[in-house]
């Protein structure tokens, strides 16, 4: 088509020589934007692997303890809060308080974990956003999953912590990968929807610090749902990451499946929050490039 | 066979200096509006046929590497159509998602990954990235202990790994040693020999004379001139030699035209 020289006789204001004579004016120029290529096709496993080992390496590799530290958080804080709760302020100290404790910790944990490293993944992974046209999707969702390798080892924990105290698996314990995935899609949901935002508005990331801390006090970790006066219930009702601490409880503690309305409730909080975090995701994805 | 196209590809950057207060950002994000706009590429349109090799020409900010980027798919353009056939591979920064602590071998995979290699894929290429950078023996130490033309032979062997149809190169090749330029001067030829199309931008003229069909010189987002790499090689040179002669200002594509 224009393989020939062009020559730039026309002055520096008017400089389309590289179009062809044929132009159309000016206002019918624009044309809608329209990108044809082959979408990103390698191998998205292999790729979430990649993504997930390089993060948990890179953790761990300079760290004389090593994985160790995955396991040194809960347990710390289990014993700190047997120490308060089940001795200095006393009063509601169960038989197995640090495994009811764990079945708290390890789901609040996993949340907090997953949600900020989500939150900040595209900025963190701002030099490969510039220059690698994989799906931006990955970012957020490999964070959410590179903390699911820190739950495996925490959850191993509070196994072992739960066997020791006499709990045996039974059949309610099947519940448990369906609650924990509905949990992880909940979590890829929200960290789609914060990771994004907190590319135009880099505020957000402290949002969630500050909102995890509230969390905190939110979710019934070192005490129990029934000393939650009715006229609270509402604030629990609705939160997954309390469902998911009341469903661990009902699983690994009471040896019961947990309650119909939860599961529901909770398959209905992940999906409506992963829908929303993709369509948010998918708005803002095209602008990552340049605010970042 | 039509590999790569842009027509009219319009592409605008916003100013970040102002609206920086949350209520407005906000109010941005929900409406979608525009602040103050950069045009990085005006009006841009060419066309590579499979095969060819253009090379593209232009001072700093001349918006080479915003063209690659939107040839790669990193960003959408304002108005315009870009088609791009086949599997692309962007050589844009050499080495970009490298990370110090994980091993040279580690990074590999990574950054294979990332380009787009199967696991498949990698195993049977393993071997010939790993001869390629000529760090064998510091394969298995963290990248940190590499020295900085180290790293960038092993991200460019990865980079070129991946079998493209279409390579799109921003001045990655002029790293390295002496001898590593000149293997991958002669990886690009095995590319050009293999009919891969090239869109290649450099400041090293000669080169881009050596490997180029065509060439493609920008100034201010917009395209001044395409045609034969010798002449537009040296109609460029001319205005650079010209304008550092006289004032910083003066609109360089209006000189020349004076001047032809």
């Amino acid at each position: 088509m224009r393989s020939g020289r062009e020559t730039a006789g026309s002055p520096a204001s008017a400089l389309p020589s590289a179009s062809p004579p044929h132009t159309p004016p000016p206002e019918t120029m624009t044309l809608a934007p329209s990108v044809f290529r082959k979408a990103w096709e390698g191998d998205y496993v292999f790729l979430f692997e990649q993504l997930i080992l390089k993060d948990f390496k890179i953790r761990y590799r300079n760290m004389s303890l090593g994985v160790m530290w995955s396991l040194l958080n809960p347990l710390v804080m289990m014993g700190v809060m047997t120490f308060i709760f089940g001795g200095v302020v006393g009063g509601q100290r169960s038989r197995a308080f640090p495994v009811f404790l764990l079945c708290g910790l390890v789901p609040y944990n996993f949340f907090t974990g997953a949600w900020i490293a989500g939150t900040n993944s595209i900025i963190d992974s701002a030099s490969l956003v510039k220059r690698v046209p994989v799906p931006r999707q990955m970012f957020p969702v490999a964070g959410v999953l590179s903390n699911a390798v820190h739950l495996l080892i925490q959850l191993a924990l509070l196994f072992v912590m739960a066997w020791g105290y006499g709990y045996r698996p039974g059949v309610p314990w099947l519940w448990l990968p369906v609650i924990w995935a509905l949990y992880i899609v909940f979590a890829c949901g929200l960290s789609l929807a914060s990771s994004a935002i907190n590319v135009f508005i880099r505020d957000t990331r402290y949002v969630v610090e500050s909102f995890n801390l509230v969390l905190f006090w939110l979710v019934p970790i070192f005490y129990s749902f029934s000393i939650i006066p009715p006229k609270y219930a509402d604030v629990y009702q609705f939160n997954p990451v309390a469902a998911l601490v009341m469903a661990m409880r009902n699983i690994v503690l009471d040896g019961i499946p947990p309650p119909m309305s939860l599961i529901r409730n909770l398959a209905l909080a992940a999906s409506l929050t992963m829908a929303m975090g993709w369509v948010i995701f998918a708005r803002l994805k095209s602008r990552f490039y340049e605010h970042i | 066979m039509r590999a790569l196209c842009f027509d009219r590809v319009t592409k605008t950057f916003e100013h970040h200096a102002r609206r920086m207060l949350l209520r407005d950002r906000i109010a941005g994000l929900l409406r979608g509006t525009r602040g103050q706009r950069f045009t990085a590429l005006s009006d841009v349109s060419f066309e590579l046929a499979q095969g060819e090799c253009l090379g593209l020409i232009g001072p700093n900010g001349a918006g080479k590497s915003t063209l690659l980027s939107l040839a790669t798919g990193l960003a959408m353009p304002d108005s315009g159509r870009i088609e791009v056939r086949g599997r692309v591979a962007s050589l844009l920064e050499l080495g970009a998602g490298f990370h110090p602590d994980l091993t040279g071998m580690e990074n590999v995979h990574v950054n294979a990954a990332l380009i787009g290699l199967t696991r498949r894929e990698l195993e049977e290429k393993l071997e010939e990235i790993i001869e390629f950078s000529g760090v064998r023996e510091f394969i298995h130490e963290p990248l940190r202990t590499y020295s900085q033309g180290m790293s960038l032979r092993l991200a460019f062997s990865v980079a070129v790994s991946c079998n493209p149809d279409v390579l799109l190169i921003d001045e990655v090749i002029g790293v390295g040693d002496e001898e590593f330029r000149a293997r991958c001067l002669e990886k690009i030829r095995a590319f050009q020999r293999d009919g891969k199309t090239i869109l290649l931008a450099s400041h090293s003229l000669e080169l881009l004379k050596m490997l180029c069909q065509r060439a493609m010189w920008l100034e201010r987002g917009r395209v001044v001139e395409i045609g034969e790499p010798e002449e537009i090689v040296a109609a460029y040179q001319g205005t650079r030699s010209d304008s550092a002669h006289s004032s910083a200002k003066t609109d360089v594509p209006t000189k020349r035209s004076a001047r032809v």
